[in-house]
């Protein structure tokens, strides 16, 4: 039986694999992304094995020195070497874009459902929704980690609360567009429990969507984490983080302006590339979507 | 018209109300006493009861809430923990500024990023529309104040045309206000561009593939008149939606480029709240910034019905 059904369903089904090396090799700009990517994930993750100096050794004679053989993107106002500790503020960007990609598309896809199927659960959601979407994000994550305390905890949740009403919207569309559709009309009245018609039928129609926009909420955590601790409202500012570096070398960008350029760079180039990967992703998965470029 | 107006305002009312209720739950929720956290960590045990008086701490929750909402109302934002002075007005001592690099962003952004959005939707899939396209992605991916210290590197250090950091009331002077900010506006330009530009192309994209286009075309119209006319008159609704919810990343803009910049604005003034954990100063700045875009949400969905004949006001 199900070897005959092999034979009927149409052989254009990628495989993942296939698939991922056709967005990778989409255009060149992406194939150069993630490539870009992949170093900065390695480098984070083995930071340890490749960076020259201790990223958090205080050495006060080497204090703004301009990059040389031994420090080679020059050091900090505290003699520390700037290029260990980019390569160290890679581990903190990572976590806070992954985790909060994560944790937001969870829980908006959650709320999302429960909005979308559940009449009077939509009415009072999508109020709140409105409300936490006129707080500007990084008003509302200031306000957070000003009453939390700096923790890498606060931060994640100040970065991820403001995310989560756009992945509840997007998913309460799909949801009621789907809702629609002859199918689950069918599964309504053959009486399946809505857990099982949610599972079943609505939440693969949100796959793709939920895909893309956990990519571009990754690119827009880490940019959040940079400006929060920026501001002075962001992790620990011992803790190396692409924003904590900038944020010291602020006061000395006259003296030795690689110090804020340089973190600002890398952070740069990292948030591209993955929303180059999000559009590449979107192109592919989606190509409705890409039609009408609508979906930031 | 008026019944529409009326309509859309009290739909405003929940979502400002959903606004205040989270600022006041995120303080009651924070573990720990509210009244230590508003007094900071130099307070005296007077002090603490003092503010916690004022409070009604001891009141039940919905109370406290409905009472510190009609303080609201009346303009009693409660008092600031580092100056001692009323919220408000140090809110009204630091508007200029930002309401200054507000509208010359606005300005500056819609002149260039319209134009250009127009000609990438013209010019689909030339280089034109590349750089567009990439120009947009790159306003959503530098940091604001990576464009800020590059700007001061490269035209106030290296060239020496415009002035590191400060800010002159235009009272003082239009050619000294323009000098000074320049920099911050060049700098939050370049973001909303990203974001204007790129809504503008789509909705142009859209409506060059209409039956009336065509028509316009058809009939012999210059190509400047059938965008002009036709298309762009067309693409003003979704242009002023865009513009509106920009306002959101505006005001997040304003915050960061302030403190790039050292303008004594809403933002600095915030990011200095953020750094002595001044909390009374945050949630009036967050609860103006809500009500200022619910506002001018409000504004542009009367607008919509001024601009375009074709949706009625139901």
């Amino acid at each position: 039986m199900s070897d005959q059904t092999a034979t009927i369903a149409p052989p254009a089904r990628m495989s993942p694999l296939v698939r991922t090396r056709e967005i990778v090799l989409s255009s060149p700009l992406v194939t150069v992304g993630t490539i870009i990517l992949v170093l900065v994930v390695l480098s984070a993750i083995f930071a340890a094995w490749i960076v020259p100096h201790d990223p958090v050794r205080l050495t006060p004679s080497q204090r703004l020195k301009p990059p040389s053989e031994t420090y080679w993107l020059g050091t900090d106002a505290f003699g520390r070497d700037l290029f260990s500790r980019i390569v160290y503020g890679g581990q903190i960007s990572l976590v806070v874009g992954v985790a909060a990609a994560i944790v937001a598309v969870v829980a908006g896809l959650m709320l999302g459902l429960l909005a979308g199927y559940i009449r009077w659960i939509d009415a009072v959601l999508m109020r709140m929704v409105d409300g936490l979407m006129a707080i500007p994000s990084i008003l509302l994550a200031i306000a957070i980690v000003s009453l939390w305390g700096a923790s890498l905890w606060t931060v994640l949740v100040a970065i991820t609360i403001p995310e989560v009403p756009r992945v509840v919207r997007l998913v309460r569309s799909l949801v009621l567009s789907a809702r629609e559709e002859p199918y689950v009309e069918a599964a309504i009245a053959a009486g399946s429990p809505t857990f099982l018609i949610m599972r079943r039928h609505l939440v693969p129609n949100t796959v793709a969507p939920l895909i893309i926009q956990g990519t571009y909420i990754c690119a827009s955590a880490i940019l959040t984490e940079a400006i929060l601790s920026f501001l002075g409202a962001g992790i620990n500012p011992e803790t190396p983080s692409w924003g904590n570096i900038m944020a010291e070398g602020r006061i000395y960008f006259q003296i030795n302006p690689g110090i804020v350029l340089w973190p600002g760079l890398v952070v740069s180039v990292v948030i591209l590339s993955i929303n180059l990967l999000g559009d590449a992703v979107r192109d592919a998965l989606d190509p409705r979507m890409a039609k009408r470029g609508l979906e930031r | 018209m008026v019944g529409y107006i009326v309509q859309r305002i009290l739909a405003a009312i929940p979502v400002m109300g959903f606004v205040a209720l989270f600022v006041f739950l995120l303080l009651r929720l924070t573990p720990g006493d509210p009244a230590a956290i508003l007094a900071g960590d130099t307070a005296t045990p007077e002090q603490l009861e003092a503010i916690r008086e004022s409070l009604g701490l001891n009141d039940p929750i919905f109370t406290q809430f409905f009472r510190w909402v009609g303080q609201l109302l009346q303009g009693d934002f409660g008092t600031s923990i580092l100056s001692g002075k009323p919220v408000i007005e140090l809110i009204g001592d630091r508007m200029e500024p930002t309401i200054s690099l507000a509208l010359t962003t606005i300005i500056l952004s819609v002149t260039i990023a319209v134009p250009l959005g127009v000609i990438a939707a013209w010019k689909q899939g030339t280089l034109i529309d590349r750089f567009v396209m990439l120009l947009s992605v790159l306003g959503f991916s530098v940091p604001v104040f990576v464009i800020g210290y590059l700007m001061i590197s490269l035209f106030s250090m290296e060239l020496k045309w415009f002035p590191v950091q400060g800010f002159r009331p235009i009272g003082d002077g239009v050619g000294d206000f323009l000098h000074r900010i320049a920099l911050p506006t060049f700098t939050l330009t370049l973001l909303y561009i990203a974001l204007i530009a790129r809504i503008t192309r789509t909705s142009m994209l859209e409506i060059l593939g209409d039956d009336y286009v065509r028509t316009a075309r058809a009939k012999g119209l210059p190509e400047s008149r059938v965008l002009m006319r036709h298309a762009l008159r067309n693409c003003s609704v979704p242009i002023i939606t865009v513009i509106g919810i920009g306002f959101a990343l505006i005001i997040s803009g304003v915050v960061v480029t302030e403190s790039v910049f050292n303008l004594p604005g809403l933002g600095r003034l915030t990011v200095d709240a953020v750094l002595s954990r001044d909390y009374p100063v945050i949630q009036a700045v967050i609860l103006l910034a809500s009500l200022i875009y619910v506002v001018i949400n409000l504004l542009i969905d009367i607008a919509y019905v001024l601009l375009d004949p074709r949706i009625r006001y139901a």
